[in-house]
């Protein structure tokens, strides 16, 4: 093992003279390239990287990464880079990492160099080094290691860690993205990770799973109500794209909670009376939501009060999309709240509102003031309120609103204050009451000194206008009047319109403006000249007495014009009005053609059709569907079957790891051999020349650090502390908490989960499935406030309602304050009382923690004395084996296996859940006899155990 | 999620880029460079922009664009208030979020961003975790990183992320155990020409600084809980604890941080504490235009106003200003227009005014708006919502701690229209 150890320092030592007049061609080439680049950087690095010093080697890897940084390619020290991979300054690791990372896809073969070095790592027993390992293994993109990444990913996903499996939730959609091929094989290590029951992992493997197959739905009934569970204790950005995930899950599994109130009652009262006709019954039943349903908006609501933006935005969008209308209300308050944050915050926010508050006004009324616009809000933050402000007016608030945009109006911002105008006309539009006193106040910004304003005004002046013309001659000829001044051509042209639209009411100035455009003709824009165009003709029909010559002599001007559009108009309107023998048909039809009643424009929001999108999702910000979209699904008309959702048996985590990892690890061995001699070939096989020999040596070297690895143990030092485990085995059997018949029909079962309380670090976890088996619903089950013993209990949320022959899994903690003292409660419905208690297992007050051999040998040693408490038993022959002792030890008590290294003496540790105190266990064989030695502090639970282990181990049986 | 992130500095070039997937060209922010040409002001460039291939996502802090690259659908919130918590970070790192500070700090900036992202999907971003993970730069540190040749990258492993409560580390020690609070309240509010408000309303934050040795487990009660409208917690805050009992009871993280923040709404009535009198107007035809600005006190209840700095943004054909302030400094920018008066303290005595002429553009029409005027101050020992904490206990460990509690009421985005 020494031998080949060295004889890789040695390889390594010729090869790196043959890299280095490589790469000093290299950098040759690279410097008469690119100029602005230093000259001397690769060589110079080079040389600090090849040094015996770490300072060196660092500060060299410090200005490689400075250098990546700027953009500027580095790829040419990949082979000075890689050989630091191994080394023992964590710093200096990490860079490397880095540096690995980003160029391995560009020189794959070099960065096989330093696969096994991870490989090793993979099988570190301290789970961080594993987690980092299996990250940076996953993150290189060479096609070649696909199956040794599948294999790593299948691995490290039963592994005892969670933060490893986390780190493999992850690592699967990194490969994906490098070969979708494995989805198949990905899908079932989804599925895996999907029954984890960590806060660490759930996140994580719901993006993977989002990314990978998000159509699978079916993976998730089983989980749904874990998921709905674990929600509030997972990290923030796994909480989003959960709530996401789940929001489309739920538009696809419970019936639509918006039936109308009307429908409700009538359907109330069909029901009472056609009690007999079972399957109309069954059909026109009132709604009731599935408790499923409800379980979702109930835990998704605390997250409204979330610091994460993101959060907030998502727990939004799921009641927007799924909660009864009534309940709506709640998110309005944290969305206002998100207001106050950044600017792009508000931007994304700002326009979800907008969408929503076209369906709903009555949510945002209240924060109206909210909405008001600063002077320092950015453009686009405030055509956004804007937005909102019109949506919510109102007749009673349209006042408010017109008095705010007043002074909007005056903004030195004219893109804003042109946006303003246009809010007015929708306000004018919208609410009849006010539409007078809005023309009346656009007509005045028509003196106003800025072009913008002025022709924005115009337009909207002319769309309100076709509202109801008659009544407002006097405006279309004060716009005459001021034609002169307006310059912007839409708004010259809007006027035109309206005059040649209604001449009738302003028989007198329509033809004189006819004659003033008769002469500015050819210097108009085109808008105008068509709108000219259009003017003389319809003049040509209601008047033609005073403005025959005048058409004539535009028409002229059109048909020489440089526009075709504009001499195509020309020709067709010449067509149309003025008679002659080829067109005598149609011009009959001209003033009615011309002259027909146009109808109103409607003036509607921008965000009118932006519901098509799930709210907060980037295709809603960007209007138009970004790839990767997800459509939301509607409702289904009939809900699909409920019991899918139910969860019968659990799965003790992580147990099968220990029974697999040998036949994945030669597997593993045989592939990498695979690999690398198929490596060795292709070299032999390509290279001709000089290069032949050094890629031969690369290639044994590789060999030679394979098999080096594979039988060095540790080398990565690293400070070992005492570390929480999850559970080696985790017990199916559940206690009786109250009986059917004693509990009227209510019936409760317990379980202890092992795993650590999410409620409070000293308590002990426990999952109650309460059942009703009496033929009517039971209300508002929950746990009595008093509690009649000391100990601290955290209650679980009421059960609003069971239905008969339903059950339904909650959890909770007791602190059981490191005693096998009974917790007594109440267990109340909304009519009876219960008294019940739960009697924990001494076992059960313990939680497994990992620690090293060493470690072990050095805590017990601390232990002594009072603290330790042996006996000697005589082992029954079936019970001798090592599979058997582990396993009968870890079901009577929550404890973790310690690795051993001698064959008879079997360890466990753990602590006591309440104080931490430390509780070793060993089993020492000594055929037949075996000796149980138990050290802890808490020695009255020290004796406990003692008594247990010895009747599990001296009883024969599973 | 996150392929990539650019720096893009305020002259527009990128000095940073950091990929989590398969190498962007940067060539793709050729789509935010025109975007940022469109736009008159930085702040009105578009957080998100569409490109052909890629979505780009920014934010704008201290002066730089922080450009995400997003390949396909993910709710842009998620992408934003990340990038944000990267500017927090290095801000909490740095002390200072600029150019300069990050370039001098590439390794530790590289380093970061490879912890918070993994594959693009947030990993590690709680400061807690991170500084353990990597040491922020002292100058202590630098002196000794280089005698030594040690590193700032942590040698322990960061337990923190794997416990229960992942925002405090474990086996903290302090020789003075101190817990500070200071709970500083914001008026937003928009004051109309006469004087009326016409919204205001109070946001609050109550930020810690707890330095308790061990594993503390603190509760925080107020006298008056009501009035707090709609809060939002930080993630060690027990929410069934508040819900039931309007109790904060949570295990503080290490350090500074950010407890809650709140919200008392525009429905109660918010007290203004200063008032302003003020009197600009243009003459139709003259090439002058009077200014006068008087500041006051209003509902203090009784304490000092501080800090007190106007600024104005006036309209654009004034061409200079001519003015006397009767304290403090004031300055004019006759390019961007902008006028701000330093203040200082309010001496209710002696009111503090700024008064004189503006001369505007010749032959220019009067402008037809008149400008808004933006005040900030401060005031301290006073939350203007009238919230106090009631008390603060300790449980889990024996020592007693230093306790204090600490005030302020600021201007936010207090608004005067003239």
């Amino acid at each position: 093992m020494r031998n080949a150890l060295v004889s890789a320092e040695n390889l390594q030592l010729t090869l790196k003279t043959d890299f280095s007049s490589e790469e000093q061609a290299l950098t040759i080439k690279h410097s008469s390239g690119n100029e602005e680049k230093p000259i001397v950087f690769p060589s110079y690095l080079k040389e600090m990287l090849e040094s015996n010093k770490e300072s060196l080697k660092l500060e060299a890897m410090k200005r490689i990464v400075g250098l990546i940084a700027k953009g500027k390619n580095a790829s040419e020290l990949f082979p000075a880079v890689v050989k630091n991979v191994a080394s023992k300054n964590i710093e200096l690791k990490k860079l490397v990492y880095v540096y690995l990372v980003r160029y391995a896809e560009e020189q794959q073969d070099l960065a096989l160099l330093s696969i096994s070095t991870f490989q090793r790592a993979l099988k570190d027993p301290n789970q961080l080094i594993r987690a980092s390992a299996l990250r940076v293994l996953s993150s290189i993109r060479v096609p070649i290691i696909v199956p040794i990444m599948m294999l790593a990913i299948k691995e490290a996903a039963t592994d005892l860690s969670p933060y490893v499996r986390k780190t493999a939730a992850h690592a699967i959609q990194k490969l994906y993205s490098l070969d979708p091929d494995q989805k198949e094989h990905l899908i079932e290590v989804i599925e895996k990770l999907l029954k984890d029951k960590s806060t660490l992992v759930a996140g994580s493997v719901v993006m993977a799973f989002e990314e990978v197959c998000p159509d699978r739905i079916d993976l998730i009934h089983k989980n749904y109500r874990k998921l709905c569970n674990l929600l509030v204790d997972v990290e923030e950005w796994g909480q989003v794209v959960i709530i996401h995930m789940l929001t489309r899950y739920a538009r696809t599994q419970f019936v639509s909670p918006w039936r109308e109130d009307a429908m409700f009652d009538e359907n109330n009262e069909k029901a009472f009376y056609d009690s007999e006709e079972e399957r109309k019954v069954e059909q026109t039943r009132p709604y009731i939501m599935d408790p499923d349903h409800r379980l979702l908006l109930r835990n998704t609501k605390p997250l409204l009060q979330s610091r994460n933006t993101a959060v907030v935005m998502a727990v939004s969008q799921l009641y927007w999309h799924l909660a009864p209308k009534h309940e709506l209300s709640i998110i309005t308050k944290s969305l206002v709240r998100l207001l106050r944050s950044h600017r792009e915050v508000q931007y994304v926010v700002l326009q979800n509102i907008a969408t929503m508050s076209i369906q709903r006004k009555g949510m945002f009324e209240p924060f109206m003031k909210s909405f008001y616009v600063r002077s320092t809000d950015a453009t686009h933050i405030k055509t956004l309120k804007l937005e909102i402000l019109t949506n919510l007016a109102n007749e009673a608030n349209i006042s408010t609103i017109l008095r705010e945009f007043q002074t909007y109006v005056k903004s030195q911002d004219k893109a804003f204050a042109a946006a303003t105008i246009q809010a007015i006309g929708r306000c004018a539009t919208n609410i009849s009451e006010v539409t007078d006193t809005c023309l009346n106040g656009l007509v005045l910004l028509l003196s106003n000194r800025d072009e913008t304003v002025v022709a924005e005004s115009v337009v909207v002046i002319k769309k309100l206008l076709q509202t109801q013309p008659s009544q407002h001659s006097d405006i279309i000829k004060h716009m005459a009047k001021l034609f002169d001044n307006i310059t912007v051509p839409m708004a010259r042209a809007s006027i035109l319109w309206l005059m040649g639209e209604y001449c009738e009411h302003v028989p007198k100035i329509a033809p004189d403006v006819l004659r003033k455009m008769a002469k500015t003709f050819t210097n108009e824009e085109d808008i105008v000249k068509l709108q000219i165009v259009n003017l003389a003709a319809k003049l040509y029909l209601t008047n033609s007495k005073q403005t025959k010559l005048l058409t004539q002599y535009i028409l002229n001007l059109g048909k020489y014009d440089q526009n075709y559009d504009i001499r195509d108009r020309t020709r067709f309107i010449r067509q149309l009005i003025v008679p002659n023998e080829k067109s005598g048909a149609l011009s009959k039809y001209a003033r009615r053609i011309l002259m027909a009643p146009k109808p109103a424009p409607v003036l509607q929001s921008a965000f009118k059709d932006r519901d098509r999108f799930q709210l907060g999702t980037l295709s809603h910000t960007l209007n138009s569907q970004a790839s990767g979209y997800l459509e939301l699904s509607d409702w289904p008309a009939v809900a699909p079957d409920q019991s899918v959702r139910n969860v019968e048996v659990v799965e003790p985590a992580g147990a099968p790891a220990l029974r697999k990892s040998k036949t994945a690890k030669s597997n593993e061995k045989r592939l990498l051999l695979i690999i690398m001699t198929k490596y060795i070939l292709i070299h032999i096989v390509l290279s001709i020349s000089t290069q032949f020999f050094v890629n031969c040596m690369c290639s044994l070297l590789h060999l030679c650090v394979f098999l080096a690895c594979q039988f060095d143990a540790v080398s990565w030092h690293v400070h070992v502390s005492l570390q929480a485990s999850s559970p080696v085995f985790v017990p199916e059997t559940s206690h009786e908490l109250l009986h059917r018949m004693t509990g009227k029909g209510l019936s409760a079962q317990y379980r202890f989960t092992r795993q650590p309380c999410i409620y409070g670090n000293s308590m002990v976890s426990l999952q109650l499935t309460l059942s009703n088996s009496s033929d009517q619903a039971l209300e508002n089950i929950h746990i009595s406030e008093k509690s009649s013993t000391g100990q601290n209990i955290h209650r679980f949320n009421a059960i609003e309602r069971l239905e008969p022959q339903a059950s339904v899994t909650v959890s909770m903690g007791v602190d059981f304050n490191d005693s096998t003292q009974a917790a007594n409660f109440q267990l109340c419905t909304k009519e009876d009382e219960f008294s019940v208690s739960i009697q924990p297992a001494v076992g059960e007050l313990l939680l497994p923690i990992t620690m090293s051999e060493a470690d072990f040998t050095k805590e017990q040693g601390k232990l002594m004395g009072m603290n330790e408490s042996s006996a000697t038993i005589t082992m029954k022959p079936e019970n001798v084996s090592s599979q058997s002792v582990n396993r009968k030890v870890v079901s009577v008590a929550n404890i973790g296996v310690i690795p051993s290294s001698q064959e008879n003496i079997y360890r466990f540790a753990g602590k006591t859940v309440s104080s931490g105190s430390l509780v070793l266990v060993s089993v020492a064989l000594k055929d037949p006899d075996a000796v149980i030695t138990i050290n802890t502090e808490k020695t009255v639970i020290g004796s406990m155990l003692l008594r247990q282990f010895k009747t599990a181990l001296t009883n024969s049986g599973p | 999620m996150i392929h990539s992130l650019f720096l893009v500095n305020a002259s527009g070039d990128i000095f940073l880029e950091k990929h989590w997937k398969s190498v962007v060209s940067r060539s793709v922010c050729d789509y935010f460079f025109e975007a940022l040409e469109r736009a008159t002001e930085p702040e009105n460039v578009p957080p998100v922009i569409p490109t052909p291939h890629h979505y780009l996502i920014n934010v704008l802090r201290h002066r730089i664009y922080f450009v995400a690259v997003i390949q396909s659908e993910v709710p842009p919130l998620f992408v934003i208030e990340f990038l944000h918590r990267v500017v927090d970070t290095f801000q909490d790192y740095f002390g200072v979020c600029t150019e300069a500070a990050i370039k001098d700090n590439v390794v530790v900036v590289y380093e970061l961003l490879e912890e918070m992202l993994d594959n693009g999907f947030p990993l590690a971003t709680e400061s807690n975790i991170l500084k353990e993970l990597i040491k922020p730069p002292t100058i202590l540190r630098t002196v000794v990183n280089t005698i030594t040749g040690s590193t700032n990258v942590g040698e322990q492993l960061p337990t923190g992320q794997l416990s229960v409560v992942p925002w405090r580390r474990t086996g903290v020690k302090y020789t003075n155990n101190e817990a500070y609070f200071d709970v500083i309240e914001e008026i937003d509010a928009i004051i109309d020409k006469s004087g009326s408000t016409i919204t205001a309303e109070i946001q609050g934050v109550i930020d810690a600084c707890v330095k308790l040795t061990g594993m503390p487990d603190l509760t925080l009660s107020f006298m008056n809980p009501r009035l707090l409208d709609d809060v939002s917690f930080h993630p060690c805050v027990r929410f069934k604890r508040w819900e039931a009992e309007r109790i904060l009871s949570f295990i503080p993280p290490d350090g500074n941080f950010r407890l809650l923040s709140y919200h008392v709404s525009s429905q109660n009535l918010v007290a203004i504490p200063v008032y302003v009198k003020h009197n600009i107007s243009f003459r139709e035809g003259s090439s002058q235009g009077r200014f006068e600005l008087t500041l006051g006190p209003k509902q203090t209840m009784g304490k000092a106003v501080e800090s007190v700095l106007v600024s104005s943004q006036l309209p654009r054909g004034v061409l200079n200003a001519n003015l006397n302030p009767s304290q403090g400094t004031y300055t004019f920018d006759p390019v961007t227009k902008l006028l701000s008066w330093d203040v200082g303290k309010i001496n209710p005595q002696k009111l503090p005014s700024l008064k004189g002429s503006m001369s505007l553009q010749a032959g220019a029409s009067k402008p037809d708006e008149n400008p808004t005027i933006n005040i900030q101050f401060k005031i301290q020992q006073l939350a203007i919502s009238g919230l106090k904490v009631n008390r603060l206990d300790m449980y889990g460990e024996k020592y007693k701690p230093f306790k204090g509690i600490k005030y302020m009421t600021k201007a936010g985005k207090f608004q005067v229209r003239t």
